[in-house]
Protein backbone atom coordinates (compact mmCIF):
# COMPACT_ATOMS: atom_id res chain seq x y z
CA UNK A 1 0.00 0.00 0.00
CA UNK A 2 1.38 2.78 -1.51
CA UNK A 3 -1.41 5.38 0.78
CA UNK A 4 -0.28 8.18 3.46
CA UNK A 5 3.43 8.78 3.72
CA UNK A 6 3.78 6.93 6.51
CA UNK A 7 6.50 4.07 5.79
CA UNK A 8 7.80 1.49 8.40
CA UNK A 9 5.74 -0.22 10.51
CA UNK A 10 4.22 2.09 13.68
CA UNK A 11 4.08 -0.10 17.45
CA UNK A 12 0.40 -0.77 18.48
CA UNK A 13 0.66 2.23 21.10
CA UNK A 14 1.01 4.32 18.21
CA UNK A 15 -1.91 3.29 16.57
CA UNK A 16 -3.91 2.92 19.71
CA UNK A 17 -3.13 6.71 20.58
CA UNK A 18 -3.71 8.58 17.33
CA UNK A 19 -6.98 6.53 17.67
CA UNK A 20 -7.84 7.74 20.73
CA UNK A 21 -6.88 11.78 19.91
CA UNK A 22 -8.82 11.43 17.53
CA UNK A 23 -11.57 10.16 19.73
CA UNK A 24 -11.38 12.70 21.89
CA UNK A 25 -11.10 15.67 19.70
CA UNK A 26 -14.03 14.58 17.84
CA UNK A 27 -15.91 14.36 20.88
CA UNK A 28 -14.85 17.47 22.22
CA UNK A 29 -16.05 19.31 19.13
CA UNK A 30 -19.33 17.30 18.78
CA UNK A 31 -20.21 18.62 22.80
CA UNK A 32 -19.02 21.99 21.57
CA UNK A 33 -21.51 22.23 18.62
CA UNK A 34 -24.30 20.31 20.72
CA UNK A 35 -24.31 23.03 23.53
CA UNK A 36 -24.07 25.94 21.53
CA UNK A 37 -27.05 24.71 19.27
CA UNK A 38 -29.17 23.27 21.81
CA UNK A 39 -31.07 26.11 23.13
CA UNK A 40 -31.74 27.53 19.37
CA UNK A 41 -33.31 23.87 18.76
CA UNK A 42 -35.35 23.73 21.84
CA UNK A 43 -36.35 27.13 21.10
CA UNK A 44 -37.60 26.01 17.44
CA UNK A 45 -39.65 23.17 18.65
CA UNK A 46 -40.95 24.87 21.82
CA UNK A 47 -42.26 28.12 18.65
CA UNK A 48 -42.99 24.89 16.19
CA UNK A 49 -45.74 23.38 19.09
CA UNK A 50 -47.21 27.08 20.48
CA UNK A 51 -47.84 27.81 16.71
CA UNK A 52 -49.19 24.59 16.06
CA UNK A 53 -51.17 24.75 19.28
CA UNK A 54 -52.55 28.08 17.97
CA UNK A 55 -53.17 27.06 14.53
CA UNK A 56 -55.72 24.06 15.64
CA UNK A 57 -57.25 26.41 18.31
CA UNK A 58 -58.38 29.24 16.60
CA UNK A 59 -59.23 32.11 19.22
CA UNK A 60 -56.72 30.93 21.96
CA UNK A 61 -53.82 33.06 23.02
CA UNK A 62 -52.66 31.56 25.74
CA UNK A 63 -51.83 27.56 26.66
CA UNK A 64 -50.51 25.95 29.53
CA UNK A 65 -49.31 21.85 29.79
CA UNK A 66 -51.51 19.38 31.32
CA UNK A 67 -50.95 15.96 32.42
CA UNK A 68 -53.17 13.39 33.85
CA UNK A 69 -52.41 12.27 37.58
CA UNK A 70 -54.37 10.36 39.95
CA UNK A 71 -57.36 10.56 38.45
CA UNK A 72 -57.74 14.61 37.44
CA UNK A 73 -55.90 17.21 34.55
CA UNK A 74 -53.08 18.88 36.25
CA UNK A 75 -51.10 21.92 35.06
CA UNK A 76 -47.48 21.49 34.73
CA UNK A 77 -44.68 23.54 33.62
CA UNK A 78 -42.01 20.49 32.97
CA UNK A 79 -44.07 17.35 32.23
CA UNK A 80 -41.90 14.04 32.73
CA UNK A 81 -40.46 12.17 29.62
CA UNK A 82 -42.76 9.52 28.43
CA UNK A 83 -45.67 11.05 29.91
CA UNK A 84 -48.89 11.66 27.49
CA UNK A 85 -49.28 15.72 27.80
CA UNK A 86 -52.09 17.78 26.20
CA UNK A 87 -52.59 21.44 25.94
CA UNK A 88 -55.05 23.69 27.11
CA UNK A 89 -55.91 26.78 25.11
CA UNK A 90 -57.28 30.15 26.57
CA UNK A 91 -58.51 33.18 25.29
CA UNK A 92 -57.06 36.40 26.50
CA UNK A 93 -59.65 36.71 29.09
CA UNK A 94 -58.12 33.55 29.98
CA UNK A 95 -61.37 31.24 29.67
CA UNK A 96 -60.90 27.93 28.53
CA UNK A 97 -61.26 27.00 24.90
CA UNK A 98 -60.35 23.79 24.63
CA UNK A 99 -57.49 20.65 24.33
CA UNK A 100 -54.79 20.23 21.78
CA UNK A 101 -54.31 16.88 21.64
CA UNK A 102 -50.67 15.60 20.19
CA UNK A 103 -51.11 12.20 18.99
CA UNK A 104 -49.44 9.61 16.82
CA UNK A 105 -49.68 6.46 14.71
CA UNK A 106 -48.68 4.14 11.92
CA UNK A 107 -49.37 6.12 8.36
CA UNK A 108 -48.51 4.27 5.11
CA UNK A 109 -45.10 4.71 5.02
CA UNK A 110 -44.30 5.56 8.89
CA UNK A 111 -45.66 7.42 12.17
CA UNK A 112 -47.70 10.32 11.58
CA UNK A 113 -47.76 12.48 14.76
CA UNK A 114 -50.34 15.28 14.49
CA UNK A 115 -52.16 18.16 17.10
CA UNK A 116 -55.70 18.21 16.84
CA UNK A 117 -57.63 20.90 18.68
CA UNK A 118 -60.75 19.52 20.52
CA UNK A 119 -63.33 21.98 21.81
CA UNK A 120 -65.24 19.16 24.61
CA UNK A 121 -67.99 21.67 24.98
CA UNK A 122 -69.24 21.26 21.55
CA UNK A 123 -67.77 17.79 21.42
CA UNK A 124 -66.05 19.45 18.11
CA UNK A 125 -62.55 18.73 16.31
CA UNK A 126 -61.90 22.08 15.60
CA UNK A 127 -58.45 21.70 13.66
CA UNK A 128 -55.69 19.40 12.93
CA UNK A 129 -52.04 20.11 11.88
CA UNK A 130 -49.49 17.05 11.25
CA UNK A 131 -46.44 17.35 12.86
CA UNK A 132 -44.11 14.67 11.34
CA UNK A 133 -44.85 12.42 8.92
CA UNK A 134 -43.08 10.85 5.72
CA UNK A 135 -45.89 9.72 3.95
CA UNK A 136 -45.23 9.56 -0.31
CA UNK A 137 -44.38 13.31 -1.67
CA UNK A 138 -47.40 14.41 -4.00
CA UNK A 139 -49.52 11.82 -2.74
CA UNK A 140 -49.63 11.20 1.39
CA UNK A 141 -48.06 14.34 2.12
CA UNK A 142 -51.33 15.77 0.84
CA UNK A 143 -52.52 15.04 4.40
CA UNK A 144 -50.82 18.44 5.21
CA UNK A 145 -50.79 19.80 1.67
CA UNK A 146 -54.07 19.74 1.12
CA UNK A 147 -55.83 23.13 2.38
CA UNK A 148 -59.22 21.73 1.53
CA UNK A 149 -58.52 18.83 3.38
CA UNK A 150 -57.62 20.32 6.13
CA UNK A 151 -59.78 22.81 6.40
CA UNK A 152 -62.50 19.78 6.91
CA UNK A 153 -61.27 19.69 10.27
CA UNK A 154 -62.21 22.90 11.06
CA UNK A 155 -65.81 21.56 12.34
CA UNK A 156 -66.15 18.12 12.56
CA UNK A 157 -68.18 16.28 14.81
CA UNK A 158 -66.43 13.08 16.94
CA UNK A 159 -69.22 11.55 18.04
CA UNK A 160 -69.46 8.42 18.47
CA UNK A 161 -66.05 8.90 16.05
CA UNK A 162 -64.71 10.33 12.59
CA UNK A 163 -65.36 8.22 9.56
CA UNK A 164 -63.47 9.23 6.42
CA UNK A 165 -66.02 8.92 3.32
CA UNK A 166 -64.82 8.93 -0.23
CA UNK A 167 -64.51 12.01 -1.65
CA UNK A 168 -67.46 13.75 -2.51
CA UNK A 169 -70.19 11.92 0.05
CA UNK A 170 -69.71 13.39 3.29
CA UNK A 171 -73.41 13.66 4.69
CA UNK A 172 -72.84 13.46 8.78
CA UNK A 173 -71.23 16.28 10.79
CA UNK A 174 -68.60 13.29 11.85
CA UNK A 175 -67.51 12.40 8.31
CA UNK A 176 -65.03 14.10 6.45
CA UNK A 177 -63.70 13.28 2.74
CA UNK A 178 -60.81 11.47 2.27
CA UNK A 179 -58.09 12.57 -0.26
CA UNK A 180 -58.24 11.04 -3.41
CA UNK A 181 -55.05 9.01 -3.96
CA UNK A 182 -53.46 9.58 -0.21
CA UNK A 183 -56.85 6.90 0.92
CA UNK A 184 -54.24 5.21 3.30
CA UNK A 185 -52.61 8.40 4.79
CA UNK A 186 -56.43 10.22 5.36
CA UNK A 187 -57.94 7.18 7.12
CA UNK A 188 -54.50 6.80 9.07
CA UNK A 189 -54.94 10.62 10.17
CA UNK A 190 -58.37 9.75 11.28
CA UNK A 191 -57.99 6.84 13.12
CA UNK A 192 -54.87 8.58 14.89
CA UNK A 193 -57.50 11.36 15.87
CA UNK A 194 -60.20 8.91 16.65
CA UNK A 195 -57.68 6.68 18.94
CA UNK A 196 -56.69 9.51 20.95
CA UNK A 197 -59.75 10.64 21.91
CA UNK A 198 -60.76 7.20 22.92
CA UNK A 199 -58.35 7.19 25.38
CA UNK A 200 -58.42 10.60 26.27
CA UNK A 201 -62.17 11.16 26.48
CA UNK A 202 -62.45 9.33 29.65
CA UNK A 203 -60.02 11.02 31.37
CA UNK A 204 -60.97 14.71 30.14
CA UNK A 205 -63.10 16.85 33.18
CA UNK A 206 -66.77 17.67 32.54
CA UNK A 207 -67.16 20.61 30.19
CA UNK A 208 -66.86 23.84 32.47
CA UNK A 209 -64.95 22.59 34.85
CA UNK A 210 -61.25 22.26 32.99
CA UNK A 211 -58.31 23.54 35.04
CA UNK A 212 -57.74 26.99 35.50
CA UNK A 213 -55.10 28.89 33.22
CA UNK A 214 -52.78 29.43 35.03
CA UNK A 215 -49.84 32.59 34.32
CA UNK A 216 -46.82 31.07 35.79
CA UNK A 217 -47.49 27.64 34.39
CA UNK A 218 -47.13 29.25 30.63
CA UNK A 219 -43.29 27.63 30.26
CA UNK A 220 -41.98 25.41 28.85
CA UNK A 221 -43.83 26.87 25.87
CA UNK A 222 -43.80 30.48 26.89
CA UNK A 223 -39.76 30.36 25.66
CA UNK A 224 -40.84 30.85 22.47
CA UNK A 225 -41.77 34.57 22.61
CA UNK B 1 -4.13 26.63 -17.42
CA UNK B 2 -2.46 23.19 -16.65
CA UNK B 3 0.46 25.44 -15.42
CA UNK B 4 -1.88 26.35 -12.34
CA UNK B 5 -2.23 22.82 -10.66
CA UNK B 6 -4.12 23.94 -7.55
CA UNK B 7 -6.68 25.82 -10.06
CA UNK B 8 -6.67 22.07 -12.14
CA UNK B 9 -7.43 20.70 -9.61
CA UNK B 10 -10.59 23.16 -8.90
CA UNK B 11 -11.77 22.59 -11.84
CA UNK B 12 -11.80 19.43 -12.26
CA UNK B 13 -14.25 17.96 -10.27
CA UNK B 14 -16.93 20.68 -11.98
CA UNK B 15 -16.92 19.00 -14.87
CA UNK B 16 -14.55 16.60 -15.97
CA UNK B 17 -14.55 14.32 -13.00
CA UNK B 18 -17.97 15.27 -11.43
CA UNK B 19 -18.24 13.12 -8.97
CA UNK B 20 -22.00 12.29 -9.91
CA UNK B 21 -22.03 12.29 -13.76
CA UNK B 22 -18.59 10.97 -14.49
CA UNK B 23 -17.47 9.04 -11.10
CA UNK B 24 -20.96 7.86 -10.54
CA UNK B 25 -20.38 8.11 -7.22
CA UNK B 26 -22.68 9.51 -4.02
CA UNK B 27 -25.76 8.11 -5.96
CA UNK B 28 -27.45 7.74 -2.47
CA UNK B 29 -28.17 10.87 -1.75
CA UNK B 30 -28.03 11.70 -5.05
CA UNK B 31 -31.26 10.00 -5.90
CA UNK B 32 -33.27 10.04 -2.21
CA UNK B 33 -33.23 13.81 -1.90
CA UNK B 34 -33.36 15.89 -4.85
CA UNK B 35 -37.22 15.92 -4.98
CA UNK B 36 -37.06 19.40 -4.88
CA UNK B 37 -34.31 22.20 -5.12
CA UNK B 38 -34.04 23.41 -2.12
CA UNK B 39 -33.98 19.77 -0.11
CA UNK B 40 -30.78 19.36 -3.50
CA UNK B 41 -29.13 22.44 -2.25
CA UNK B 42 -29.35 21.99 1.27
CA UNK B 43 -27.77 18.53 1.26
CA UNK B 44 -25.26 19.65 -1.26
CA UNK B 45 -24.02 22.52 0.80
CA UNK B 46 -24.01 19.94 3.95
CA UNK B 47 -21.85 17.80 1.98
CA UNK B 48 -19.96 20.34 0.62
CA UNK B 49 -18.49 21.71 4.31
CA UNK B 50 -17.77 18.08 5.15
CA UNK B 51 -15.83 17.27 2.31
CA UNK B 52 -13.64 20.60 2.43
CA UNK B 53 -13.33 20.03 6.24
CA UNK B 54 -12.29 17.10 6.20
CA UNK B 55 -9.75 17.15 3.40
CA UNK B 56 -8.41 20.06 4.90
CA UNK B 57 -8.02 18.14 8.52
CA UNK B 58 -6.90 15.03 6.66
CA UNK B 59 -4.57 16.61 4.08
CA UNK B 60 -3.08 18.46 7.38
CA UNK B 61 -2.38 15.49 9.35
CA UNK B 62 -1.36 13.25 6.87
CA UNK B 63 2.29 12.32 8.00
CA UNK B 64 0.92 12.03 11.67
CA UNK B 65 -1.46 9.14 10.38
CA UNK B 66 -0.38 5.65 10.60
CA UNK B 67 -1.34 4.13 7.72
CA UNK B 68 -2.79 0.91 9.19
CA UNK B 69 -5.30 2.98 10.92
CA UNK B 70 -6.15 5.73 8.25
CA UNK B 71 -9.75 4.56 7.53
CA UNK B 72 -10.69 4.86 11.23
CA UNK B 73 -9.29 8.30 11.13
CA UNK B 74 -10.91 9.43 8.27
CA UNK B 75 -14.37 8.39 9.37
CA UNK B 76 -14.24 9.69 13.13
CA UNK B 77 -12.80 13.57 11.10
CA UNK B 78 -15.57 13.05 8.41
CA UNK B 79 -18.25 11.70 11.62
CA UNK B 80 -17.71 14.68 13.64
CA UNK B 81 -17.79 16.99 10.59
CA UNK B 82 -21.23 15.35 9.64
CA UNK B 83 -22.74 15.75 13.08
CA UNK B 84 -21.71 19.46 13.23
CA UNK B 85 -23.75 20.05 9.73
CA UNK B 86 -26.66 17.72 11.50
CA UNK B 87 -27.16 19.68 14.76
CA UNK B 88 -26.52 23.45 13.06
CA UNK B 89 -29.34 22.65 9.81
CA UNK B 90 -31.11 21.36 12.67
CA UNK B 91 -30.60 25.09 14.57
CA UNK B 92 -31.03 27.11 11.68
CA UNK B 93 -33.15 25.24 9.05
CA UNK B 94 -35.82 22.75 10.88
CA UNK B 95 -37.91 22.50 8.30
CA UNK B 96 -35.47 21.51 5.63
CA UNK B 97 -33.60 19.50 8.36
CA UNK B 98 -37.00 17.33 9.00
CA UNK B 99 -37.58 16.93 5.16
CA UNK B 100 -33.65 15.62 4.71
CA UNK B 101 -34.32 13.60 7.65
CA UNK B 102 -31.81 10.53 8.04
CA UNK B 103 -30.07 11.85 4.90
CA UNK B 104 -27.73 13.93 6.55
CA UNK B 105 -26.04 11.61 9.34
CA UNK B 106 -25.70 9.29 6.45
CA UNK B 107 -23.30 11.78 4.74
CA UNK B 108 -20.30 9.47 6.41
CA UNK B 109 -21.61 6.63 4.40
CA UNK B 110 -21.24 9.06 1.14
CA UNK B 111 -18.31 6.93 -0.90
CA UNK B 112 -17.31 10.59 -2.56
CA UNK B 113 -16.14 11.69 0.83
CA UNK B 114 -14.37 8.85 1.90
CA UNK B 115 -13.14 8.32 -1.52
CA UNK B 116 -11.78 12.37 -1.71
CA UNK B 117 -9.92 11.35 1.52
CA UNK B 118 -8.30 8.01 0.73
CA UNK B 119 -7.16 9.09 -3.12
CA UNK B 120 -6.21 12.29 -2.86
CA UNK B 121 -6.09 14.51 0.60
CA UNK B 122 -3.93 12.05 2.22
CA UNK B 123 -1.41 11.97 -0.72
CA UNK B 124 -1.60 15.87 -1.58
CA UNK B 125 -0.30 18.85 0.42
CA UNK B 126 -3.40 20.83 1.87
CA UNK B 127 -3.45 23.66 -0.23
CA UNK B 128 -4.14 21.08 -3.43
CA UNK B 129 -6.20 18.75 -1.23
CA UNK B 130 -8.46 21.76 -0.34
CA UNK B 131 -8.86 22.97 -3.78
CA UNK B 132 -9.92 19.36 -5.50
CA UNK B 133 -12.40 19.08 -2.16
CA UNK B 134 -13.81 22.44 -3.31
CA UNK B 135 -14.47 21.10 -6.87
CA UNK B 136 -15.57 18.01 -6.03
CA UNK B 137 -17.99 19.73 -3.86
CA UNK B 138 -19.35 22.19 -6.06
CA UNK B 139 -19.54 19.06 -8.32
CA UNK B 140 -21.98 17.38 -6.48
CA UNK B 141 -23.63 20.30 -5.76
CA UNK B 142 -24.29 21.11 -9.39
CA UNK B 143 -25.23 17.44 -9.84
CA UNK B 144 -27.72 17.70 -6.99
CA UNK B 145 -29.57 21.22 -7.90
CA UNK B 146 -29.54 20.08 -11.35
CA UNK B 147 -31.30 16.58 -10.47
CA UNK B 148 -33.53 18.46 -8.13
CA UNK B 149 -34.39 21.54 -10.08
CA UNK B 150 -35.22 18.92 -12.92
CA UNK B 151 -37.39 16.75 -10.62
CA UNK B 152 -38.96 19.91 -9.15
CA UNK B 153 -40.09 21.47 -11.94
CA UNK B 154 -41.70 18.18 -13.72
CA UNK B 155 -43.03 16.81 -10.52
CA UNK B 156 -44.35 20.12 -8.96
CA UNK B 157 -44.28 22.69 -11.48
CA UNK B 158 -41.92 24.68 -8.90
CA UNK B 159 -38.59 25.42 -8.67
CA UNK B 160 -37.73 26.69 -5.26
CA UNK B 161 -41.18 26.40 -3.82
CA UNK B 162 -42.29 29.42 -6.52
CA UNK B 163 -44.96 27.97 -8.92
CA UNK B 164 -43.91 28.66 -12.34
CA UNK B 165 -46.73 27.36 -14.39
CA UNK B 166 -50.50 28.19 -13.61
CA UNK B 167 -53.52 26.31 -12.18
CA UNK B 168 -53.76 24.25 -15.24
CA UNK B 169 -50.34 22.51 -14.58
CA UNK B 170 -50.92 18.87 -13.98
CA UNK B 171 -47.85 17.82 -11.86
CA UNK B 172 -46.01 14.67 -13.54
CA UNK B 173 -46.12 12.97 -10.04
CA UNK B 174 -43.28 10.27 -11.01
CA UNK B 175 -40.76 12.79 -10.82
CA UNK B 176 -40.51 13.83 -7.09
CA UNK B 177 -41.22 9.91 -6.32
CA UNK B 178 -37.92 7.37 -6.77
CA UNK B 179 -38.42 6.39 -10.21
CA UNK B 180 -38.36 9.99 -10.82
CA UNK B 181 -35.26 10.16 -9.27
CA UNK B 182 -33.68 7.40 -11.64
CA UNK B 183 -35.35 8.35 -14.62
CA UNK B 184 -33.84 12.08 -14.47
CA UNK B 185 -29.91 10.44 -13.66
CA UNK B 186 -30.65 8.47 -16.68
CA UNK B 187 -31.11 10.89 -18.99
CA UNK B 188 -28.48 13.25 -17.60
CA UNK B 189 -25.93 10.34 -17.65
CA UNK B 190 -26.98 9.38 -21.22
CA UNK B 191 -25.81 13.03 -21.82
CA UNK B 192 -22.89 12.94 -20.53
CA UNK B 193 -21.78 9.86 -22.23
CA UNK B 194 -23.07 10.99 -25.17
CA UNK B 195 -21.33 14.00 -24.52
CA UNK B 196 -18.11 12.42 -24.40
CA UNK B 197 -17.72 10.19 -26.93
CA UNK B 198 -18.57 12.77 -29.68
CA UNK B 199 -15.93 15.11 -27.89
CA UNK B 200 -13.44 11.24 -28.36
CA UNK B 201 -14.49 10.98 -31.95
CA UNK B 202 -13.53 15.07 -32.22
CA UNK B 203 -10.57 14.70 -30.66
CA UNK B 204 -9.21 11.87 -33.19
CA UNK B 205 -10.14 13.23 -36.08
CA UNK B 206 -8.35 16.40 -35.16
CA UNK B 207 -5.21 13.76 -34.84
CA UNK B 208 -6.16 12.35 -37.67
CA UNK B 209 -6.42 15.71 -39.71
CA UNK B 210 -2.73 16.41 -37.84
CA UNK B 211 -1.14 13.40 -39.14
CA UNK B 212 -2.17 13.51 -42.94
CA UNK B 213 -0.83 16.86 -42.64
CA UNK B 214 2.24 16.40 -41.32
Amino acid sequence: MNAPANTGSPGSLRLVSTLAIAGLLSGIAIIGIYESTLPTITLNKARELREAVFKVLPGVSQMQALVHRDGELVVVTSPDKDEPVIYGGHDEQGQFVGYAVPAAGPGFQDTIAILYGYKPSEKLVVGMEVLESRETPGLGDKIYKDAEWVAGFGALSIEPEIFAVKKGTRSQPNEIDAITGATISSKAVVRIINEAHAQWSALLPAPGSEPQFEAAGQAPTESGQ
Amino acid sequence: MKKNPSREELLKGIWRDNPVFVQVLGMCPMLAVTNSAINAVAMGMATFFVLVGSSFLVSTFRHLIPKQVRISCFIIIIATFVTIADYTLLALVPGVHKELGAFIPLIVANCLILGRQEAFASRYPTKLAVMDAIGMASGFVLALLSLGSVREILGDGALFGIKLFGENFEPWVIMILPPGGFLTLGVILLFFNWFKSKKDEFLEEVAAAQRSES
